[in-house]
């Protein structure tokens, strides 16, 4: 193609690693996702054992106390931006094109730039560790952050990773966003989209409102620390809390970006076993809705013993009490559906069922805190991580493993084995339980988070003690799940198309889904079309484009580009240039970075998404 | 949601010369705008003035040069949503930094 | 920006849902993303606005006439932006070429007044007559009182308003510079979108996206301009603030 500015041939049926580096299927972009999430998850894991380790008795000295901040700020961090987002990133990518009966994403060059943009802050990220990573907490409250108070570079890492970070994020809402818009199949109105396409479309929207403001919040931190500028500085007027402000009303929205893709898995889950309709769709979009919409208006109450005055802690505690109605709704709904119907206890239901029973215990706990005044005992004790992992752990993680087993036909084409994964399930329910719960307890009695160990008189030993046995019990169970998922997706039975007896649309296509996903884009007849269409509607499905009945022969796919790949890689080498930006030309390495990202895009800007000189056909 | 969001022919774009009357409006409401600033009678009111003045600039922009008027109204729920909680947000923030000081 | 569709499209925006464009509603989407990012920024500037503990501040340095200058070149631009829009539409190549040209001198005009005012800025100094001193702003009483105290002519002083000087400095050039670089890139878009156009076929009547695209993010920057040429400037130097 002439207008092909650099003339590096167009990698169109790449072979080995290039296949996946050049990749833009949606579904192997998923895969790559979640692999690398999963190993980040692994990494966040061994850092909270080593936390657990170390607090397992009063006055140990298994790491120091420096290492200590290290690891709970890096494990925060991790767990939030390199786990459970792009763990929920990994399914918007592999199922919701399947739900809405697309071929892809509407922009898939973008969605690998994603993923490659995502790669390079996480590995920003955790190579931070050499040298010292970042130790200000995962909220980085100011001054903690200073140059004065924190000189070397490991604020620098965790500013500049979560900068790219957000990048990949901001790219991937967008392009979710278009394609939920814009590429559902004929007939999939907005009321008939599947309820995890729903969240999802919400997630993206919070994502592109929030992202900006933590992206500001960071650029007036980096100002700060590189060229002294006065954003947080006290000494000449700056209010640290104006950093809190920012975080927070990132950070908030942020909690309903954690977990309302969670609760998009479990609203497909839970209607599938229990072999019935879900309980008031309706309802639960709205209420999906308000959640993202008063997630916007609680943020404070973050922030209720920063002083801001009796009238704005009694109106966050009054919009946080507020939030938990639409989120209560939610549990009644799943509630309702599961009442009545023909249960089936598969893997998938118990851990969704374990999803409804953990994260009912941390909203609970939330409420507690939500009144400012009972607050203010309970912040920066050990009762908020009791309460967070309630909901994270219990929450987001268990609806995760709820998705990787219930799509795991899909996307690896076998079966896993039932009875280990069940049991997998129950070690992982006592173990979180075993663990979280005396947090509670030692938070009560007045056991400060973030401390690197305790004076044995305190009371605190026993409960600790027991928080690290169960430790070993969660990690006993996740060797069991990664163990049954990587056996089986290497040597499991086969799956067929429709292992569950589903309801929507990914299951009316083989396990795994060839390249091009539905040889004929499906016409959609109602809410759970494929329910539907199994029990014996008497009407034929018509083609509605592009089906020429040869075994997918003719689908024009948009064909594989290195250029995302490129960019994302120029903008991994700018930001190592940004922390280094004395290595030998002031600035060099960064102006090199950007050059290169420039290029990439560039080139990717000019590229056709089809070469018509090239057979494009599969 | 999908048959409100069916396709909408782009028609009645404005003119050149529309386009044009449409500056002319522009360049006198900043007239106005840094004239009602030299006037010192006006006092507090001067804010609320100038805040009408930019808000109207600022819609004509977006309805006739960024043809939202013209365009789905898609396009204009995803710019409104942006922007009317970054007001909100401004909104707030001040509020509460003037209950914090 | 990419120019992707859906597998089996061939055309700018047939076959998706809505019948609207994947590029356009992309890039509305960002527009409404990118309030967030200025809004942030505005927020931060109005927090801190009053709080400055020394140094200049906006009534000590903005020049309201000159601003008003290059507001009117950036207001003019988006004009030209939408007549380079139209005239392609009509396929005028010719009007097309000339708008988007002058569309680019008023932003680089724009980015030259902004370089202008952030040098005079930096290095504004400040000389007063001791004897005779006149009305003084907060900031030259501060000097008076400095430099006077002891039967001295005059007083000066030639610190100026850099980033780093006050909240206000840091804030003021934090919001403006992103915004200036806002532009800059809108520029360096239009000048390719100016070369591109010269290859044929690439930019056409009906192939007009691309522009259209360039054009809404150009008239965006121009908004954002008109929050800020009232709130920072105006506001500003208001004596209520």
């Amino acid at each position: 193609m002439s207008t092909f500015p650099i003339s590096i041939p167009r990698p169109v049926h790449p072979t080995g690693i290039w296949n996946w580096v050049t990749t833009i299927d949606h579904k192997r972009i998923g895969i790559l996702y979640g692999v690398t999430a999963f190993l980040m998850f692994l990494s966040g894991g061994v850092e909270a054992i080593l936390m657990r380790v170390q607090l397992a008795g009063p006055e140990l000295d298994i790491v120091s106390a420096a290492v200590y901040n290290q690891l709970f700020t890096m494990h925060g961090t991790t767990m939030i931006f390199l786990a459970v987002m792009p763990l929920s990133a990994a399914f918007f990518n592999f199922v919701i094109p399947l739900q809405i009966g697309a071929r892809d994403v509407a922009f898939p060059r973008l969605n690998a730039f994603s993923y490659w943009t995502f790669l390079a802050g996480a590995l920003m990220l955790k190579l931070s560790w050499i040298g010292g990573a970042t130790d200000a907490g995962w909220f980085g409250y100011a001054p903690l952050t200073s140059v004065a108070q924190n000189p070397g570079t490991g604020i620098d890492f965790w500013i500049i990773s979560l900068q790219i970070l957000g990048v990949a994020s901001l790219a991937a809402a967008f392009n979710f966003i278009v394609t939920i818009i814009n590429m559902r199949a004929p007939g999939m109105t907005m009321m008939r989209l599947p309820l995890f396409t729903w969240m999802s479309f919400i997630t993206a929207i919070l994502l592109v409102l929030a992202f900006p403001v933590i992206t500001v919040a960071l650029i007036e931190l980096t100002f700060d620390r590189y060229f002294m500028f006065n954003f947080f500085n006290v000494a000449n007027g700056g209010s640290v809390v104006l950093w809190q402000h920012l975080f927070w009303v990132f950070g908030h929205p942020e909690v309903y970006i954690l977990i309302l893709p969670a609760m998009g898995i479990v609203s497909e889950v839970i209607p599938v076993f229990s072999k019935k309709p879900l309980f008031g769709y309706k309802t639960v979009v709205l209420a999906g809705a308000i959640i993202a919409f008063m997630g916007w208006m609680v943020w404070s109450h973050h922030m209720f013993t920063v002083g801001l005055g009796a009238v704005a802690n009694a109106v966050f505690t009054v919009t946080t009490m507020l939030i938990a109605v639409p989120t209560g709704i939610k549990v009644f709904n799943w509630l309702g559906t599961i009442w009545g119907g023909s249960i089936r206890f598969t893997t998938p239901m118990l851990y969704s069922l374990g999803f409804i029973a953990m994260f009912l215990i941390g909203g609970i706990s939330g409420v507690m805190h939500a009144v400012s005044a009972s607050d203010a005992q309970q912040q920066d004790t050990y009762f908020i991580p009791a309460h967070l992992h309630y909901v994270l752990f219990g929450g987001a993680i268990m609806a995760i493993l709820s998705g990787i087993f219930y799509w795991f036909p899909k996307y690896s084409g076998k079966m896993f084995n039932e009875r280990q994964g069940k049991i997998s399930f129950w070690l992982l329910m006592i173990g979180q339980n075993v663990t979280f719960f005396p947090m509670h307890f030692v938070g009560l009695d007045g056991m400060p988070r973030r401390i690197y160990t305790y004076a044995g008189n305190m009371g605190w030993d026993f409960w600790n003690g027991v928080a690290t046995g169960g430790v070993l019990i969660l990690l006993i169970g996740f060797l069991l799940v990664m163990d049954n998922i990587g056996r089986h997706w290497k040597n499991g039975e086969p799956a067929p198309p429709d292992p569950w007896d589903g309801r929507t649309l990914e299951w009316s296509i083989p396990s795994p889904p060839p390249e091009y996903n539905f040889e004929e884009i499906p016409i959609v007849r109602g809410l759970d079309d494929w329910w539907a269409t199994k029990q014996g509607d008497s009407y034929k499905e018509i083609p509605a484009s592009g089906g020429s009945g040869e075994n997918g022969h003719n689908i024009h796919l948009p064909q594989p580009s290195y250029w995302p790949f490129v960019s994302a890689a120029g903008l991994f080498i700018a930001a190592y240039g940004v922390v280094f930006n004395d290595l030998l030309i002031p600035w060099g390495l960064a102006a090199i970075g950007l050059t290169i990202g420039f290029v990439g895009v560039y080139a990717w800007s000019l590229e056709p998404v089809n070469d018509p000189e090239e057979d494009s056909t599969h | 949601m999908s048959q409100e969001l069916s396709a909408e022919e782009h028609t009645g774009h404005p003119t050149a010369g529309q386009y044009f009357r449409i500056a002319v409006i522009l360049c006198v409401i900043t007239a106005v705008e840094v004239g009602v600033f030299y006037v010192e009678f006006l006092g507090h009111w001067m804010i609320p003035i100038l805040f009408v003045l930019s808000a109207s600039k600022f819609t004509l922009v977006a309805m006739y040069y960024m043809h939202l008027k013209f365009d789905h109204k898609l396009f204009t729920y995803l710019f409104v949503a942006g922007f009317i909680l970054a007001a909100l947000i401004i909104s707030f923030l001040l509020l509460l930094f003037g209950v914090y000081s | 920006m990419a120019q992707e569709h859906a597998a089996p499209i061939h055309g700018e925006d047939e076959g998706t849902t809505t019948g609207l464009n994947h590029r356009k509603m992309l890039m509305w989407a960002f527009l409404g993303s990118d309030c967030m990012f200025f809004g942030s920024l505005i927020a931060t500037y109005l927090v801190y606005q009053g709080k400055s503990l020394e140094g200049p501040l906006p009534i000590d340095v903005f020049d309201i006439p000159v601003t008003s200058i290059s507001t009117f070149v950036l207001l003019m631009s988006s004009m030209s932006m939408v007549l380079a829009y139209s005239a392609l539409t009509k396929n005028n190549m010719k009007g097309f070429r000339i708008w988007m040209i002058s569309t680019a001198i008023m932003g680089s005009t724009f980015i030259g007044f902004q370089v202008y005012e952030f040098s005079s800025f930096a290095t504004h100094h400040v000389e007063i007559d001791c004897v005779n001193p006149g009305e003084l702003t907060k900031y030259e009483q501060h000097i008076f009182d400095d430099g006077c105290s002891s039967g001295e002519a005059h007083a000066e002083s030639h610190e100026g308003l850099k980033p780093q000087t006050n909240l206000f400095g840091t804030t003021f050039y934090t919001l403006t510079g992103f915004h200036g670089a806002h532009v800059t890139l809108g520029v360096v878009w239009l000048l390719s979108l100016l070369l591109l156009s010269f290859k044929k076929g690439v930019i056409t009547p009906e192939k007009n996206l691309d522009v259209d695209l360039a054009a809404l993010y150009w008239h965006f920057v121009d908004v954002v301009w008109i929050v800020i040429f009232t709130v920072v400037y105006l506001f500003g130097v208001f004596p209520g603030f």
